[in-house]
Parts: structure tokens; C-alpha cells; sequence
């Protein structure tokens, strides 16, 4: 079987979705970091990031908000990819949420500088709460549709058996 | 501003967590000195502290450093008593043992069947069922019969109905507090503060009492005659619980029982300083405390109001401090002089601690083990003369229900009873505590809750439909304010909560903390207690005797050294500003007030003008006269000479005068109309930032030039629009991100805002609230034509300047386990959960927090809140000002209900539904604030009533809720179809979050007297001067008349209308006019007329507005006058083209609830 260009397009959309994995998963660390610093947060962020540099919470926001475009365009770039592969079933399953991308970061507070989250209005419980949420959603979603990719990589290269698609099953079974 | 600029504003400390604050979070953690947060960018202050922080020591604060100080902060200006105080010769009430039913009867005892109620419901053709969005035009067709059913009125309320608790079959749960996870997705029309019904939830077993269940004890109290079975058991029930914690078995049962003390306070001295009275009546509360083993509380140094009146004027004696010089080792045997501060105590404190002398010579040593709570001992001190054992628990049944709470579950039909405004101020209820409890709790003034009984779980609040929030005062004023020096500051190891009247202790060494139930040890200095120079008494303690108290805090506190008070002025001087006219007052009041700006030696002051262009004033000591240096270049804004622009106050006054003397020449001639804001922000801010500081801003127009420029947002044909109104949220970020940076920073800016044109207060206003400062709006300020807002803005100024002020500062909120903060409300940036950041805070600022329920409170019978303030003082201390409140837990609705505080919920709600017309749009906020009254009304009936009867019912304590919702539809914030322009819509909004309850209520429900026929009769009697006390009225044209002539206080303003037919003499003895028609257009001052008349009004008129920090106008109208629309629009009860009348709101309600 040829290396298609479908096949292509589902290789560079697993990498990527590796990658917003680890975006979702950074995203629920620190908004659970914000929410659960009353706690003591020095003592906290010491025992939890010894070696990380002493973490502001703020910072943190900032993560988040340097996090949320790089997400948004690798979303919408992969959407291109299967667009342009004819890929329509898989990209009707990603059309909701770059639907929702487009929403959030439409109506996101007035601010000058590209970002999401508004510091003043983060540590109302609902937003917090809202964005822990979506956290959560994403991480689960992209988490299906990495295993979604990997099985329509696959495809196109075996019928039968998936020799690839075990192997990468078992190392990420390691993982 | 870049988003480096913006998320640097946490302070740049190179990744510390707490660089922001001068204090690295101290509320929450003391860490060791030396562990090294933040200390790096200490440096820059070093050079600027002229004087290291005082050591907290002993005499520090003894006879206080304080008042011989010319400049006295507001401690001493003359602030209303605080109603801590019961006013002490109020008879005390005796509560005879519970044996049988109480003493009380029943005010329709005679019918306990529904009787002759009419419901109106079935007079008036029913409305016809509309949706919610349409029924304002059916509201027209039910006018006729509306006013046919309104003379039903009088009828006896539907009395009788028997009102045991039944267990919901289960009501549609709608998260009341949570706002759904959903909530900014693309609004719901109609929502309320709730999530859609989700379906009737069944009940979880715990909770309320299942059908069989007697009613509680409120509702035996409620209606003594007509559910008697149920009633004697359940008293001892509801609150027995709840005693074993808190003390032994008492060997009688306390014998008097004091009416609560009048929130509102008693207004007695109110007004001014030393009224000799108060000096009395402080030194009997005083006395009264006297035990014969403390002798030293006889030597005078009782510091009460009018003790002091020799230190000169300004310091008259509100300042009482407590001095605990227990710290260190060479505090180790305190002379008896200082001992004496002890009791300017509150006197409600001295009171619960006074034991009929004669009968209990002294206090008997506890045993400690079987007395876990001995710190609220003094009820029990009275053995010999109790009755036995038996009668115990009935008596602290009795005990615990407060004298209020009867009578808040009365069932009251709105639709019948027109009457539902009590003559006076409303007080606030008074929770379900035990006495003794309740005695040393936080004045409601200061903390006060929503509901005053919390509910156990979060699915009973969500039934209720009632929110659960605090509305806080933190800084407020206060007479009486019991002040600590202590090298350590007693705290909970675990949540840092500060030691309080309502922890326990477990013996004499450990204390349990109320907030996360750790136990603690007590350090070994806190065993001495001062007060009575005794040891082992951990429990007499100030700290564990008052709701509020001031620490001094130790260094630890600090992470810097404490800044000094530095104000900045930051002028516009354009052409539009010196045409108002108002540099000159301002230029003059602040000479006029110079010498009270709070502060020390170290106090330093800026200067900043600005047209299209930046002015710096170089007032460096030596120059002859002041240097004026313009910078030009705003693009790229600089300080030309740093180190000359502040000074120090006291160094270069002289200079300083001069500059204020020849300010307001300096610009006459200008003809610069444009107005860089934002760069002289950003210029005032570089100043500000290595001190940190009060920045007051004064803009008169729309700024217009440079970063930070406004476009006109507001089409003046849409102001009167019915449809949503836009633009209240801000145009730009600039000024928020600036806030941010200030905050950072600990710069508080405020804003003055004097414009006749839009001014885009929903974007300028950011700059204040993100930083903790606040909004003064004048709008069409003018020097000649407009004498009422100049003397507003005068008055204004005055309390601004003089009043005061606490730099640097953090409040955190903490709350027993289980409670969580869901949002906060007012001015402040919120650092973390529960910690708020206030670059500034003064007394006049409120708060409000929405909590929510995380995990169930079901083995608790009481919760606490603290407010801990950590600020900096204007003379340089750190200090913490600690607030405790203390709940009652309950666990049916009824009760929940029995202790709704109608007026925190309607400041709340004000709170909530500014945000949502922000977040979300105006009519979704006004559905919402309908909805909540509809909800909670719904869930009353369906929950708590067993018989339904028509009509639309509330318990009493509720009865003016949807008053005051409707009140809230028409106030100047959320009102729609009348022509409101937009900066006074935000305004108002402003005020709505950041107004202390007290005066909000005022803003929202206005009360009315009439003043053409005051009489002495129930006056006050305040220095001499009586004050009539006319009754409130309610806002309806129908009250008034043309014979009369009335008074408004809306709280900022006061409108007193005067009918075309008034008395001839009022008019000649108030007025000094001969008849109607000589009344002029624009009055705003009444004439000083020697008669008794003109005395009695003008006494009435003071009063109120010494009431309140602010200074209230007051506009004489008559039917002529252009204010009379302003006057009548406050006629909330009437209809309008745009608005429901009261009687058809409350129809609408009930087709709502009926549903």
C-alpha cells in the first residue's frame, strides 16, 4: 500500500495530538494549582516543584494563556490536512471542537494582547471550575482521538494485522 | 501595553510567588524570617525608609502615640457608635424557664382558620398566563381591579395557618449559587441565578424532618396558639444538640436575657464625639464589668467616648485601644496603668462578662476537662440561684432563640398586607445562637450573612433558592476597637485562622480551632491574661472575648519595611476641566486639609496636571518656588526627575502651598481641549511604583489622546431603550492592565469623575476597580451652575482626604471546612481563593462574597467565618484587623428560611446581577433578580407550607423581598424605558458592588418621611440635640400629599418635595418663605431659622447625613422643578409607562409561583 497522503495526514495528526495531550494535561495542572493553592502555596509549590523554580500563580495563568493559541492553530492545522486528504469522517468529528475554539476565542473578556483568561476574573469559582472542565474534556477527547489516528494510520498500510499499531499499543501501555 | 507589561504586574520579584505584596501573604503563612521569598527586590525600599518599623514593645502603644498627633486618622472622626453596644439601659429581659407554653400571645389567637381573608387572587380576573417576557402589557389591563383589591388591605393576614414543617415530596433543584459549568456558553433567557430545574430531587434522608416531624421550634414560637402540640418538644431538640460542645451541664439557667442590640446601633452619639452621656453610660458598661479580684479596672483609664475631650479636638476619644502587653520578657510583670486600657472593651462583651456582682464574688476555677468551652462561662456563674438541673434544657432552648426569630416565619399574604414597612430602620436578624454566643458575635454591620443559618448541605440551599453570601464592612469605623500587642500572634497551625471567641478549648493549654477543628497548643505567653493579671486564663483574653480586634503585627508580617503614606494628585487641566472650575476646590480643600492627611513624618505627596501633554512639579525642598517640567513625548512617557516629584509633606510644605495656591491660575488661559489620560497614568504609576500608594485621579472628559483613548460609546437615542443596553462592559483593556500593574505595585487609584459628556466610566472605571480604589462621579459639575454637586464634591474631598487609610494591604476570607469562597464582589484584585489584594482600603469600602456548600456540614452545629485585613497604617504599623462571625447550622428549611437576612440578599443579589448585566446582558439580569424572588417564594410555599392558601405568601422575614427586587428593577443600574445615561447606569452599578450594605440599602429602597409635621414625640436624644424620628413611609405618590411636604433619603442625595398646598407654616418656618410660590428653583441649603421648626428638620436632615461618610446633597423640589422626575422615579411602588407597580409585581409573582 501506498504511503498516501491520507496516511500522511493521520502520522502528523498523532504526533500533534501527542502534543495537545500534553497541552491539556499542562492546562489541568495549573488551573488545579490555582484552585487549590489556599491551601498554604508556598509550602505547596515546595514540595510539589522542588526543583521547579518557585511557581507564581500568575505565571501559571500565563502558561495557559501562552498554551491556549499554539493548541487552537495545531487543532485547526490538522483539521486543514484532513480537509485536504478528503478525510470527511474524521473531520466531522473534529468540527465540533474547532467550532468551539472559534466560539471560545470569540467571546473571550476584552483584551489587547492575544489570550483567554482574564486575571481578574479567573478566580471566580465558576470559571475556574468551567475551565478545569474543559481541561478534563479535551484531555479526554484528544486521548480518543490519538487512538482514533493511530488506528486510521494504520489502515491504509495493513488490513489484516496492525504490527505497528501493537507496537506503539504496548509502548504506550508501558508509558 | 504589552502582555509582558500585564503579567508582570504581580510584581516582577524574579518568579516569587508572593513579590506582589509587601507581605508575603502573611494571612496565610508565617514563615520563618529568612526562609528568603522575595526578598530581592527589597532593596529598592531601603533607601526610602527613613525610619525603621517600630518593634512592637512594650508601652508602644500604651496611651497610644496616636492621639496627641495632630493628624489623626479616622479613627478618631467622630464615627458612629458601633452597635456592639446594647444600649445599656435597656431593660433586661427576663426569660421565665420554659415549663410550659410561653407567655405569649398570639396576635389573632382567635381564628386560627384562614378567617375573612379575601384573596385578592380571586377578586382581580386572574392575569393571563404569559411568558415572562411579555407581561408587561398585560400589567396595564390588571390596573382597574389592582386598585379594587388594594382595599382589602386592611383585612386581617391570613392568619392560622398551621405551619408544621412537611417534607417536600421534592422541588426542582436549581443550583443556586453555582452558576452551571455551562454558564458562558450562550445565555438562557430566562435563568435565574440557577441552573434549569433539573427535576424534582427526592429527599436526601438526612435532611429535613420527614412529615411526621414536629415543626421546629421557630414555627412553635411563630404561632404559639395554633400549633401548640409540636411545639415543646422541639425546642430543646432543635439547639441541644448543639450545647454539649459548649459547655457543662449548667447548674441553672441563665436568668436575664438582653434583647439584642439594635443593629442599626443605637444612634446615640452617633453624630458627634463626646456626647457626656456616652461618657456616662461607657463608664457604667465599664463598671458593670467590675469583678472584685480585678481591682485595677476602677483606675480610670477607661478610654470611652468624651473621657479624653482634653486632647484637643481632633482626637476626641474614639480611639480606644486595648494594650496587651503580654509579649516579651520585659512585658513580664505589667504595672497596673496599663492594665487599665482593658476595659474599653465593648461593652457587650463587659456586659456577658458581668455577673451581678453580689452574686458571684468570683469567678470559680473551671475544671478543665469537663469544660471544654470555658471561655463563655458567664451565664453559668450564677449557681445559687438557678433552678435545678431538670430545667435546664428548656431554658437554653429558650435561651437560644432569639427574640427576633419568632416572628420572622409568620406567614404574610403580600397581595393583603400593604403595610409591610416597619417605622424605622430595619435591623438585621440576629442568629439562632446561643447567648452567649451571640453576645460576642461580629457586629452585623461590620460581617454580616445572607442567611443566618446556614443550611447543612448544598441540595437544602439549592432548595431554598436563597443565596448564601457575607457583605462585609471590613474597615469600616469603629468607636470601640479593642487593639493587641503581641510578639506572637495566636493562630491556627493548620489554616492560619487568627484565635477567636468561638474556638473551644479543650483544656488549658490547647484550643481547637473552629475553622479546621486542629488542635493547637496555647503559647505559654497567651496562659497570662492582663485583663485580670491572672494566669491560666487563656479564655479571658481580648482575643478570644471580641469578634473584632487589631493586632499589631510583628515583623514577620512584613515583607518590607511598611511603606509610608504617599499621596499622588494626578489633575486634568484641559480646557473643558478649568471651565468646570473645579481646581480650584480641589486645590483648596486639600490646603484647607493639609495638616489632616493621615499620615507621619514620612508622608509624601506628587503632584501630576495633564492636557495633551504630562506636567511634573519639581518641589524639591530649596528650590524657592515650584518647577513645572512638561513632557511632551506620551508615546514614550518618562519622569524627568525622579527623585524631586514626591516629597516628603512635612520637609517641603511650604512649596507645596505654593503650587496649590497657584495651580488653578496657572491653566485659566488654556486652550488645550485634548486629554491624555492613559499617559499620565502610566506617568504616575512609574512615579508610584517603588513606594507603592494612593494615586487620586481627576478627569473631566473623555480621554482622547495616547494610549488609553475612548471613542463616544453611547447613542443618546438609546438611552431610554427597553431593549438590552451595550457597552457596560469596557472598551479597551489598557486600564484594567494598568490596575493590574498598580495592584501590583500597591497603588490604589481613584477616581473623580466631574463631566457633563460621556466619559466611558465602564472603561475608565477599571483603573479603580482592579486596584481597590473608588469611583466618585459628578456628573455635570460646575462651578456656578451646578452648587449642589460643588458642595457634594467639597464634602466629598473632605472625607476623602481626612479620612482613613490603610496601605498595602490583603484580606483573606476564611470559613469553616466544608465552605468554600465562590465569588467575590466590590473593588480588589483577587490574588488567590480566598485572599484579595487591596492596594489601598478605606472605610468606606464594602464586600461581598458568594459562598457555596462543598461538602456537608453535618456534624457541625455552628460555622465560622474570619476576615482577616492586613494593612499598613498611615503612621507606618502593620496591622491586622480580624473580623469573626459565628452560624448556627441548620437543617430543615424552615429554619433556613427563619433566618434569611432580606437585606444582605437584596446586596447580594445587586452584586450578582451587576456582574451578570456585564458578563451576560441587562435583561438577563433583571430575569434573574425576578426569578430569585420567584424561586425562593415558590420554594417557601412548596416546601415549607403544608396548607396553601391563595395569595402570594412569604415568611416575615421575607416580606420585603420582592419590594425590594422590584425596588432594584427600577434603581438607576438595571432600569430599562427610562432615559438613563450610560455613565450614571454605571455608575450606579459601581455603587452597587462597592457600597457598604448600609448606604446601598438606601440607594436601592429610598425612605421617605414626611417633615411638615415633626414632633419631638419618640425623638432621639443625641448632645443635647433631639432628633424627631418621623416614621417611613412608603414610596408611593399615594403617600404624599399637597398639604405636606416630604423628605427623601436616597442616600446620596436627599430630595425634600414640597406640595403645591403645604402648610403655610413650614413653609415660613423651614423655608423662610412666604408662601408657596416664593420657594425657589434651586434650593439646596435650609435656611438656619431660629424656631423650632427649622430646628427639628434641620436636626432630622444632620442626622441622616451623619449617618454616612459621604455627604448627601439635598434638593428642595417643587412641582416645577426639573429634579421632580429624579424624585418620582424613586416612587418605586407606582406604576410607570415602563415599569410594573408593586401590586402588579407581586401579581406577576404569584402567576409565576402558580405555575
Amino acid at each position: 500500500m501506498a504511503f498516501t497522503f491520507a496516511a500522511f495526514c493521520y502520522m502528523l495528526a498523532l504526533l500533534l495530538t501527542a502534543a495537545l495531550i500534553f497541552f491539556a494535561i499542562w492546562h489541568i495542572i495549573a488551573f488545579d494549582e490555582l484552585k487549590t493553592d489556599y491551601k498554604n502555596p508556598i509550602d505547596q509549590c515546595n514540595t510539589l516543584n522542588p526543583t521547579v523554580e518557585k511557581v507564581k500563580k500568575i505565571k501559571r495563568v500565563k502558561i495557559a494563556l501562552k498554551l491556549v493559541l499554539p493548541e487552537y492553530l495545531i487543532h485547526f492545522f490538522f483539521c486543514v490536512m484532513f480537509f485536504c486528504a478528503a478525510e470527511w469522517l474524521t473531520l466531522s468529528l473534529n468540527i465540533p471542537l474547532l467550532a468551539y475554539h472559534v466560539w471560545r476565542y470569540m467571546s473571550r473578556p476584552v483584551m489587547s494582547g492575544p489570550g483567554l483568561y482574564d486575571p481578574t476574573t479567573i478566580m471566580n469559582a465558576d470559571i475556574l471550575a468551567y475551565c478545569q472542565k474543559e481541561g478534563w474534556c479535551k484531555l479526554a477527547f484528544y486521548l480518543l482521538s490519538f487512538f482514533y489516528y493511530l488506528y486510521g494510520y494504520e489502515k491504509p498500510f495493513v488490513s489484516s494485522s496492525f504490527p505497528l499499531l501493537s507496537c506503539l499499543g504496548i509502548s504506550i501501555n508501558i508509558i | 501595553m504589552s502582555t509582558t507589561g500585564f503579567n508582570s504586574q504581580n510584581g516582577a520579584g524574579g518568579g516569587q510567588a508572593y513579590a506582589n505584596g509587601p507581605s508575603q501573604n502573611p494571612v496565610a503563612l508565617q514563615q520563618p524570617p529568612g526562609v528568603g521569598y522575595g526578598m530581592t527586590h527589597q532593596a529598592p525600599y531601603n533607601l526610602m525608609q527613613p525610619k525603621a518599623p517600630m518593634p512592637p514593645g512594650p508601652g508602644l502603644y500604651h496611651s497610644g502615640p496616636y492621639q496627641p498627633v495632630p493628624p489623626v486618622s479616622s479613627y478618631q472622626s467622630s464615627p458612629p457608635v458601633s452597635s456592639y453596644q446594647a444600649p445599656p439601659g435597656q431593660p433586661l429581659l427576663t426569660r421565665p424557664p420554659m415549663g410550659g407554653p410561653l407567655p405569649h400571645t398570639p396576635p389573632q389567637s382567635a381564628s386560627p382558620s384562614p378567617g375573612p381573608r379575601m384573596p385578592p387572587a380571586q377578586a382581580t380576573p386572574p392575569p393571563p398566563a404569559v411568558s415572562s417576557n411579555s407581561y408587561y402589557p398585560n400589567a396595564q389591563q390588571q390596573q382597574p381591579p389592582m386598585a379594587h383589591a388594594w382595599q382589602y388591605g386592611t383585612a386581617p393576614p391570613p392568619m392560622g395557618a398551621p405551619p408544621p414543617m412537611n417534607t417536600p415530596s421534592g422541588g426542582p433543584v436549581a443550583n443556586h449559587v453555582n452558576l452551571p459549568a455551562s454558564s458562558t456558553a450562550p445565555p438562557q433567557s430566562s435563568t435565574a441565578y440557577s441552573s434549569p430545574p433539573q427535576g424534582p430531587v427526592s429527599h436526601n434522608a438526612t435532611q429535613p424532618p420527614g412529615p411526621g416531624m414536629p415543626p421546629t421550634s421557630l414555627h412553635g414560637y411563630t404561632h404559639p396558639g395554633t400549633a401548640p402540640p409540636p411545639m415543646n418538644p422541639m425546642p430543646p431538640h432543635t439547639y441541644q444538640p448543639g450545647r454539649p460542645p459548649y459547655g457543662p451541664p449548667p447548674t441553672g439557667p441563665p436568668p436575664t436575657m438582653k434583647p439584642a442590640p439594635p443593629p442599626t446601633g443605637p444612634p446615640m452619639g452617633s453624630a458627634t464625639p463626646p456626647p457626656p452621656k456616652a461618657d456616662a453610660q461607657c463608664g457604667g458598661a465599664a463598671n458593670c464589668t467590675l469583678s472584685p479580684t480585678e481591682p485595677d479596672y476602677q483606675e480610670g483609664d477607661i478610654e470611652c467616648p468624651g473621657t479624653m475631650a482634653g486632647n484637643g479636638p481632633q482626637t476626641p476619644n474614639t480611639y480606644n485601644h486595648v494594650d496587651n502587653k503580654m509579649a516579651g520578657p520585659p512585658q513580664s510583670g505589667p504595672p497596673g496603668r496599663q492594665l487599665g486600657h482593658y476595659p474599653s472593651l465593648p461593652p457587650g462583651y463587659q456586659n456577658t462578662s458581668a455577673p451581678p456582682s453580689s452574686a458571684s464574688p468570683m469567678h470559680p476555677p473551671m475544671p478543665t476537662a469537663t469544660q471544654p468551652y470555658t471561655q463563655a462561662p458567664q451565664p453559668y456563674q450564677q449557681p445559687s440561684a438557678g433552678p435545678g438541673p431538670a430545667q435546664l434544657s428548656p431554658s437554653l432552648a429558650a435561651l437560644s432563640l432569639q427574640s427576633s426569630t419568632p416572628e420572622a416565619l409568620r406567614v404574610v399574604n403580600l397581595l393583603q398586607e400593604r403595610n409591610l414597612l416597619p417605622p424605622g430602620p430595619i435591623p438585621a436578624p440576629t442568629p439562632c445562637l446561643p447567648q452567649d454566643l451571640q453576645k460576642i458575635n461580629c457586629n452585623p454591620e461590620v460581617f454580616r450573612s445572607t442567611l443566618t443559618s446556614i443550611p447543612q448541605t448544598q441540595s437544602l440551599l439549592n432548595k431554598a433558592k436563597l443565596p448564601l453570601g457575607l457583605l462585609l464592612h471590613p474597615f469600616k469605623d469603629l468607636s470601640q476597637l479593642p487593639v493587641v500587642t503581641s510578639s506572637t500572634i495566636v493562630r491556627c497551625r493548620s489554616c492560619r485562622t487568627y484565635i477567636n471567641p468561638f474556638v473551644s478549648f479543650l483544656d488549658q493549654r490547647r484550643w481547637k480551632c473552629n475553622l479546621c477543628y486542629r488542635v493547637n497548643d496555647v503559647p505559654e505567653e497567651f496562659m497570662y491574661n492582663p485583663v485580670s493579671r491572672s494566669y491560666g486564663e487563656p479564655h479571658k483574653r481580648p482575643e478570644v472575648q471580641n469578634a473584632t480586634i487589631e493586632f499589631i503585627a510583628p515583623s514577620e508580617y512584613m515583607l518590607r519595611p511598611p511603606q509610608p503614606a504617599v499621596y499622588l494628585f494626578v489633575l486634568d487641566v484641559s480646557h473643558n476641566a478649568v471651565e468646570t472650575g473645579y481646581l480650584n476646590m480641589v486645590c483648596q480643600s486639600l490646603l484647607d486639609n493639609i495638616n489632616a492627611l493621615p499620615g507621619d513624618s514620612r508622608t509624601k505627596i506628587g503632584f501630576i496636571t495633564f492636557d495633551s501633554t504630562i506636567h511634573f512639579y519639581n518641589l524639591q525642598e530649596g528650590l524657592s518656588q515650584p518647577q513645572m517640567l512638561i513632557v511632551s513625548d506620551i508615546e514614550d512617557i518618562f519622569l524627568p526627575t525622579p527623585d524631586s516629584l514626591l516629597v516628603n509633606l512635612s520637609e517641603c510644605k511650604e512649596l507645596v502651598q505654593d503650587l496649590l495656591k497657584s495651580l488653578p491660575n496657572l491653566f485659566e488661559k488654556t486652550m488645550e481641549t485634548q486629554s491624555a489620560l492613559g499617559p499620565a497614568l502610566q506617568a504616575a504609576f512609574k512615579l508610584l511604583s517603588p513606594t507603592g500608594g494612593r494615586m487620586s485621579v481627576f478627569q473631566t472628559q473623555l480621554p482622547n489622546l495616547g494610549v488609553g483613548a475612548l471613542k463616544s460609546r453611547e447613542d443618546p437615542n438609546q438611552r431610554a431603550s427597553a431593549k438590552d443596553i451595550q457597552h457596560l462592559s469596557p472598551a479597551t483593556d489598557f486600564y484594567k492592565k494598568l490596575a493590574l500593574d498598580c495592584s501590583g505595585q500597591q497603588v490604589a487609584v481613584d477616581l473623580f469623575l466631574l463631566s457633563a459628556q460621556y466619559c466611558d466610566l465602564a472603561s475608565l472605571g477599571c483603573i479603580s476597580r482592579y486596584s481597590a480604589g473608588s469611583v466618585y462621579y459628578y456628573p455635570s459639575y460646575h462651578h456656578a451652575h451646578n452648587p449642589a454637586q460643588v458642595e457634594r464634591f467639597q464634602k466629598d474631598l473632605k472625607r476623602y482626604l481626612t479620612r482613613k487609610i490603610g496601605f498595602e494591604a490583603v484580606m483573606r476570607i476564611r470559613c469553616t471546612k466544608g465552605l468554600s469562597i465562590h465569588t467575590f464582589h466590590g473593588n480588589f484584585f483577587v490574588r488567590s481563593t480566598d485572599l484579595l489584594s487591596l492596594p489601598n482600603v478605606n472605610p468606606d469600602a464594602g464586600f461581598a462574597v458568594q459562598m457555596s456548600i462543598e461538602e456537608n456540614l453535618l456534624d457541625m452545629q455552628v460555622v465560622s467565618f474570619q476576615a482577616a485585613l492586613l494593612y499598613t497604617s498611615s503612621k507606618g504599623e502593620r496591622r491586622i484587623r480580624v473580623h469573626t462571625m459565628c452560624l448556627p447550622v441548620v437543617n430543615s428549611l424552615s429554619d433556613i428560611f427563619a433566618g434569611a437576612d432580606v437585606q444582605a440578599i437584596t446586596g447580594l443579589l445587586a452584586s450578582m446581577a451587576v456582574d451578570r448585566s456585564v458578563s451576560a446582558s441587562l435583561s438577563d439580569a433583571r430575569d434573574a433578580m425576578t426569578n430569585a424572588a420567584i424561586d425562593s417564594l415558590a420554594s417557601y410555599r412548596q416546601s415549607v407550607l403544608t396548607i396553601q392558601q391563595p395569595g402570594l405568601l412569604a415568611p416575615a422575614c421575607l416580606r420585603l423581598f420582592p419590594l425590594y427586587i422590584l425596588a432594584l428593577l427600577k434603581q438607576k443600574a438595571f432600569r430599562t424605558g427610562t432615559s438613563t445615561r450610560l455613565d450614571d447606569r454605571v455608575f450606579a452599578m459601581c455603587q452597587l458592588k462597592y457600597q457598604p450594605l448600609a448606604y446601598l440599602m438606601l440607594m436601592i429602597h429610598p425612605a421617605l418621611y414626611r417633615v411638615d409635621d415633626l414632633t419631638d414625640e419618640g425623638a432621639l436624644n443625641i448632645n443635647e440635640r433631639t432628633i424627631p424620628q418621623p416614621r417611613v413611609q412608603q414610596l408611593s405618590v399615594e403617600k404624599l400629599s399637597r398639604e405636606g411636604a416630604f423628605l427623601m433619603d436616597a442616600g446620596m442625595v436627599i430630595y425634600l418635595w414640597v406640595g403645591r398646598n403645604c402648610n403655610p407654616n413650614f413653609l415660613t418656618q423651614v423655608l423662610g418663605v412666604p408662601n408657596y410660590t416664593a420657594v425657589p428653583q434651586n434650593l439646596y441649603l435650609l435656611p438656619e431659622l431660629d424656631t423650632a421648626e427649622s430646628q427639628r428638620t434641620r436636626a432630622f436632615i444632620g442626622w441622616l447625613r451623619d449617618q454616612r461618610p459621604f455627604f448627601p446633597t439635598l434638593h428642595v423640589i417643587r412641582d416645577e422643578s426639573q429634579l421632580k422626575a429624579n424624585f418620582m422615579q424613586n416612587m418605586i411602588e407606582d406604576r410607570t409607562e415602563s415599569a410594573l407597580s408593586y401590586y402588579e409585581f407581586l401579581l406577576h409573582l404569584q402567576q409565576q409561583i402558580s405555575k
